[in-house]
């Protein structure tokens, strides 16, 4: 909502600042975004009317025109501009005026003729980018007038951003009764009184859906002039309340709701037939709208028809087939009350809007129907000419909105607000907002007018009180609440833990957005049926993720363009998947490294990170949890160096080294090792539990043997471990060796055994015997050779 | 006596001229050793009279002790020259960067988040987490907003097609986390039903949501803090404490001013924006969080008794308390994963 100061002041004149006023209306709610002056400062300009024009004998290009700016002398002025003409009207910079850029005029001589002056374009008062000549004044302005006050260009427009609730705002004289309550200044509304009525047109109206419209007020006004231009007074209105204007009866309708709120429209009386229907559309019912557009009506949907059919979408938007037109001599005002329920949200359904629906939906005053088509009949008949017939008001009074009455309690107000409030002050606030009420022992009963659609309940009018009173004045006390600790599960991985052990890992956080571009989802997790966006931004991100590995795979490929040669990043986050009932939406945490094994230096192995580095990562990073890691496919990864996650005897995800086949679509110069796994799997960790740590030394054993080199060593731990006397604590390999030494097909295992007891130092015998036996284990199990 | 004399001159200058153990050694050899020539003297000294053998013998054996001494110290000398010859044969060059892994970083909303997490969990408050495909019931309904009001309009709301290519009904990606409010309220009450009183809740709920919304200072996925406190006198008052608290400790500056402007949301009443300006600097006012007291209708629907409890909440947009504390001037650059720009944040 954008409104004009100065036109705002004819109904309230605060002693305020523009400014002031700005952040008195931001402060009450009614939040002020922008204010801009009508036009720069300026001084010195005032109407002046060229009275003659003559050639400038030593430039071509050049006139000298004799200017009254009733002064008592006419001034020559040396002017280029096109346009200048004797009998125009224009602005005059007199002689020390100083213009926009802090330009001063002075009396020149310009090719040896004295100037004294300077006839001025909008551009260079900057009024407007119109440079094209003088800017033309209507030929009534009078001359010698200062041109600020002329046009009132020490206006300024407001601009609004209103919340839904406060329809009573979307005008002037609502922003007027709201400033008036916030400072006490008097309030002055339009006095409006019924035209004359001369003919004895009427048009009957039905109102076949009256809860939907249970007020409409109708009029013909016969014999008026389309064509009659609007007044400069009210165009200058419109336009500084961001309103073009159209024509001189679109401009009064947009005039009235301006200032009084309620939307008027009028159609082309000769173009109707029949009496007025206000009723739901039948279904399918076709009207072709004021935009162009030809929307297929629902039943839900109000209309205003005559005897052919729907002419309108009431409270929304006229229809093409009935709009006036400048041949217009015939107009059918219509003033009505359409119920916000009837209203809202019908017009975004068809994605548009219009200043009437805004207004409706969010509710307009059903008493002031009349009133509004009174004073627009007033404008047209005064602009337009043409005679009023007789107004209809069709009105079903049980359907009209009532207001109940809002108990508002002394002590619920200081519960809610925190701050206790003497009655006085409650009287005092109310009577300003103009809200009647009456006293019941301590209570206030508050009848809201019929113009406040947002007071229904006790915290409504607490609101309003902490309005009125100011936020600002209101108490901001330490906080006091009941002390409770907050749980501590030691048992739960936190989050925030997890993070920031990934990071001290080397790896950078990204946040990438859910959405995925739809190829992506099917290669790198072969999602061919991903969760689908009914509106989505862009065709490329119209599925939800199913993975973050798509999102760190994109975030690779930039940073190698900007030349960042080791890139280690890391995702939390929700992934999306239709399931039996609903969506899965499972945080995931994903990993990429690329590059060096360690950071760029001196004195260091020069080696590129490897399905290890990673896997060395997540081992340490879910211990104590002991992760399996299990041979197996991804879609995104090397087949032979990809590995499934498993934990708890389920698989929680993924780690390997990306496709070659997406190495190479994404450009990349090296694969990335990457991995992927579901957080809340991994959620729980076990606390930890004391085991008794033995007095006696351990004795350690280191064994290689030679086996096929196919052969997975998890399968051959786990086969050691589960054939070892209890004793034996830890075997763990030390070294892998391929090469010179070691047959074809064959690789040397080096394992450390290392046994202990608690309860006594072993022998030399257990030893060997437990040793025999792991050995006897490999051979029979795995074809192992002992090296020796 | 004479010649004891010189002789101790001359070990004590041939000690002194040797720049090695070795040549010490064979220096001491030339007095102490077997055919040294202290050790000469005291072999001969069987020859003398006893009386005689007294008296040089103790001068010998002062000669003698006189060349242990000097021998003595030319060693720790000769020790010390060749210990701080390897120590300054060892010095490294202490301005070579160290080695390793470097450290890695969480992203400055991550941080944000964090941070954010820490204070109110100092004031009691437990973090809650939901889903970020809502249901329309939760988004909007369970929080006073119905179908067609026009509020619904503030919010471009993402809707989801079903497997079937339809549009799923009743679906949405969350436009807020405000549904983390209604769900975590009915929790409540379901887990003390039938208990005397209800423990107070006071809870914040980071996370993701979405609107269609994609220019220079809106992302369409963006971050949102909920946060909600209910008891038997939680009052208005008290938001404006907590986040006045809240504000001062999180920019770490009474240079900050906060003002609190009615506004409106269909689940709070009263409402409030909470804009903040910074003394130093361009003073501009900027809108950071929205917030009010919970609305009865949304304490009723949770199964609150809104005579009882009241309650506020409020909605902080992290990403812009992220761009305030860092000084970063671009949303963008929070979704782009530029590493030149997250490493800042290390």
């Amino acid at each position: 909502m954008q409104f004009s100061e100065s036109w705002l002041r004819t109904f309230v004149n605060p002693a305020l600042s523009s400014d002031e006023l700005a952040h008195l209306l931001t402060m009450a709610g009614l939040e002020v975004e922008a204010t801009e002056a009508a036009a720069p400062a300026f001084t010195g300009v005032v109407v002046a009317e060229i009275v003659s024009v003559s050639k400038h004998p030593d430039a071509d290009r050049l006139n000298v025109c004799q200017v009254d700016v009733c002064d008592g002398a006419l001034r020559q002025i040396v002017c280029g501009a096109p346009n200048a003409a004797a009998g125009l009207k224009a602005p005059c910079a007199l002689p020390d005026a100083v213009l926009p850029g802090d330009f001063r005029i002075r009396v020149a001589r310009v090719r040896g003729v004295e100037s004294s002056g300077m006839l001025c374009s909008a551009r260079e008062l900057g009024i407007s980018e119109d440079a094209a000549g003088l800017m033309s004044l209507p030929s009534d302005a009078p001359a010698g007038e200062s041109l600020r006050d002329y046009l009132d260009l020490d206006d300024c427009r407001h601009t609004l951003k209103l919340t839904p609730n406060r329809a009573d705002c979307l005008s002037l004289s609502g922003i007027a009764r709201e400033v008036a309550a916030l400072t006490g200044a008097r309030l002055v509304l339009p006095e409006i009184s019924p035209v004359a009525v001369t003919r004895s047109q009427t048009r009957a109206v039905s109102l076949q859906a009256p809860a939907a419209c249970p007020r409409y007020c109708g009029r013909i006004i016969g014999g008026v002039d389309a064509k009659a231009p609007t007044p400069e007074w009210m165009r200058r209105r419109l336009l500084r309340s961001g309103l073009r204007s159209v024509s001189a009866l679109v401009d009064i309708t947009n005039y009235v709701m301006l200032t009084l709120g309620q939307p008027l429209h009028a159609f082309d009386n000769a173009r109707l037939s029949g009496d007025i229907r206000v009723r739901m559309a039948a279904a399918g019912e076709k009207l072709l709208l004021l935009n162009g557009q030809e929307i297929a009506l629902s039943d839900d949907i109000l209309v205003i028809a005559d005897a052919t059919g729907a002419k309108a979408m009431a409270g929304i938007m006229g229809g093409e087939e009935s709009a006036i037109t400048l041949d217009t001599t015939e107009v059918f005002l219509e003033s009505a009350f359409f119920a916000p329920a009837a209203i809202a949200g019908r017009a975004r359904r068809h994605n548009f809007s219009s200043d009437a629906s805004h207004r409706y939906e969010r509710g307009v005053d059903w008493e002031n129907c009349a009133r509004a088509l009174e004073y627009a009949s007033a404008l047209i008949m005064e602009i337009c000419g043409g005679a009023a017939g007789a107004v209809t008001d069709a009105v079903v009074e049980e359907h009209l909105p009532r207001r109940a009455v809002v108990r508002l309690r002394p002590p619920r107000l200081a519960k809610v607000l925190g701050t206790p409030f003497r009655a006085a002050e409650i009287t005092q606030y109310l009577t300003r907002l103009a809200l009647p009420f009456t006293r019941e022992s301590t209570d206030f009963l508050v009848t809201p007018p019929s113009y406040r659609f947002d007071i229904a309940i006790e915290e409504d009018l607490i609101e309003e009180i902490a309005r009125v009173h100011g936020y600002e004045n209101l108490p901001a006390p330490e906080p006091k609440g009941q002390l409770a600790m907050l749980p501590q599960p030691e048992n739960r991985r936190a989050l925030s833990r997890l993070r920031q052990q990934i990071a001290d890992r080397g790896f950078q956080e990204v946040i990438n957005y859910a959405f995925a571009p739809e190829d992506q989802e099917r290669d790198l997790a072969a999602n061919v049926a991903p969760v689908r966006l009914a509106n989505p931004i862009a065709s490329q991100l119209a599925v939800l993720r199913s993975s973050l590995l798509g999102g760190l795979i994109d975030n690779l490929v930039t940073n190698l363009k900007r030349k960042q040669s080791r890139v280690r990043l890391f995702e939390t986050g929700r992934c999306f998947a239709y399931a039996k009932d609903g969506h899965r939406q499972p945080w995931h945490l994903a990993m990429l490294a690329y590059g060096p094994a360690l950071p760029e230096g001196w004195g260091r192995e020069k080696r590129a990170t490897d399905f290890f580095d990673l896997k060395g990562d997540m081992e340490s990073l879910f211990a104590p949890a002991k992760l399996a890691f299990i041979r197996g496919e991804h879609p995104a990864l090397h087949p032979g160096r990809a590995a499934h996650i498993q934990w708890a005897g389920r698989v929680v995800g993924y780690i390997g080294e990306l496709h070659p086949q997406w190495t190479q679509k994404y450009e990349l110069p090296a694969a990335p090792v990457v991995c992927e796994l579901e957080l809340e799997a991994l959620a729980s960790r076990t606390l930890p539990a004391y085991a008794e740590v033995s007095r006696f030394q351990p004795a350690i054993r280191d064994l290689a043997v030679l086996v096929d080199q196919s052969l997975p060593l998890d399968d051959i731990l786990r086969d050691m471990k589960a054939h070892a006397p209890q004793q034996v604590c830890d075997i763990h390999l030390f070294d892998l060796y391929q090469g010179k030494g070691v047959p074809e097909g064959r690789k040397s295992l080096a394992f450390r055994i290392v046994m202990q007891d608690t309860q006594r130092t072993l022998s030399d015998a257990d030893i060997d015997l437990a040793v025999t036996g792991i050995i006897a284990c490999l051979e029979q199990h795995f074809q192992a050779q002992l090296r020796t | 006596m004479q010649n004891l004399e010189s002789i101790v001159r001359a070990a004590k200058t041939a000690f002194a001229t040797a720049l090695d153990p070795d040549a010490l050694e064979q220096a001491k050899a030339r007095y102490l050793g077997k055919s040294g020539q202290i050790t000469v003297l005291l072999k001969e000294l069987g020859k003398l009279a006893a009386e005689e053998k007294r008296k040089v013998g103790a001068a010998i054996n002062q000669a003698k002790a006189a060349v242990e001494t000097a021998l003595a110290e030319r060693r720790e000398a000769i020790r010390q020259a060749e210990l701080s010859a390897r120590l300054a044969e060892e010095a490294l060059d202490v301005t070579l960067p160290g080695r390793g892994e470097a450290q890695g970083g969480l992203h400055p909303v991550t941080r944000t988040l964090e941070r954010i997490e820490q204070l109110f969990a100092s004031l009691g408050f437990a973090v809650a987490d939901g889903p970020e495909i809502e249901t329309d019931f939760y988004n909007f309904t369970a929080l006073n907003t119905p179908e067609d009001h026009p509020a619904r309009s503030m919010h471009d709301t993402f809707y989801l097609l079903d497997e079937d290519g339809r549009l799923a009904k009743g679906l949405l990606l969350r436009t807020h986390t405000s549904p983390i409010q209604a769900r975590y309220m009915q929790a409540h009450v379901a887990k003390y039903a039938g208990q005397e009183t209800m423990p107070e809740i006071r809870i914040i709920a980071p996370g993701r949501v979405y609107r269609v919304d994609s220019d220079a200072t809106h992302s369409p996925m963006f971050h949102q803090v909920e946060g909600l406190w209910v008891g038997e006198n939680v009052s208005f008052a008290d938001l404006k404490g907590v986040i006045a608290d809240f504000l001062r400790r999180f920019f770490e500056t009474d240079d900050l001013k906060v003002r609190f402007r009615p506004s409106f949301f269909p689940f709070t009443e009263p409402s409030a924006e909470i804009d903040v300006a910074f003394t130093h600097g361009t003073q501009q006012w900027l809108e950071i969080a929205g917030c009010g007291m919970v609305h009865p209708n949304v304490l009723s629907r949770a199964g609150i008794d809104p005579e009882k409890h009241t309650g506020f909440a409020f909605g902080f947009g992290p990403d812009r308390l992220a761009m305030l504390r860092y000084g970063v001037d671009d949303l963008r650059l929070f979704f782009e994963g530029d590493l030149r720009f997250l490493r800042q944040f290390v």
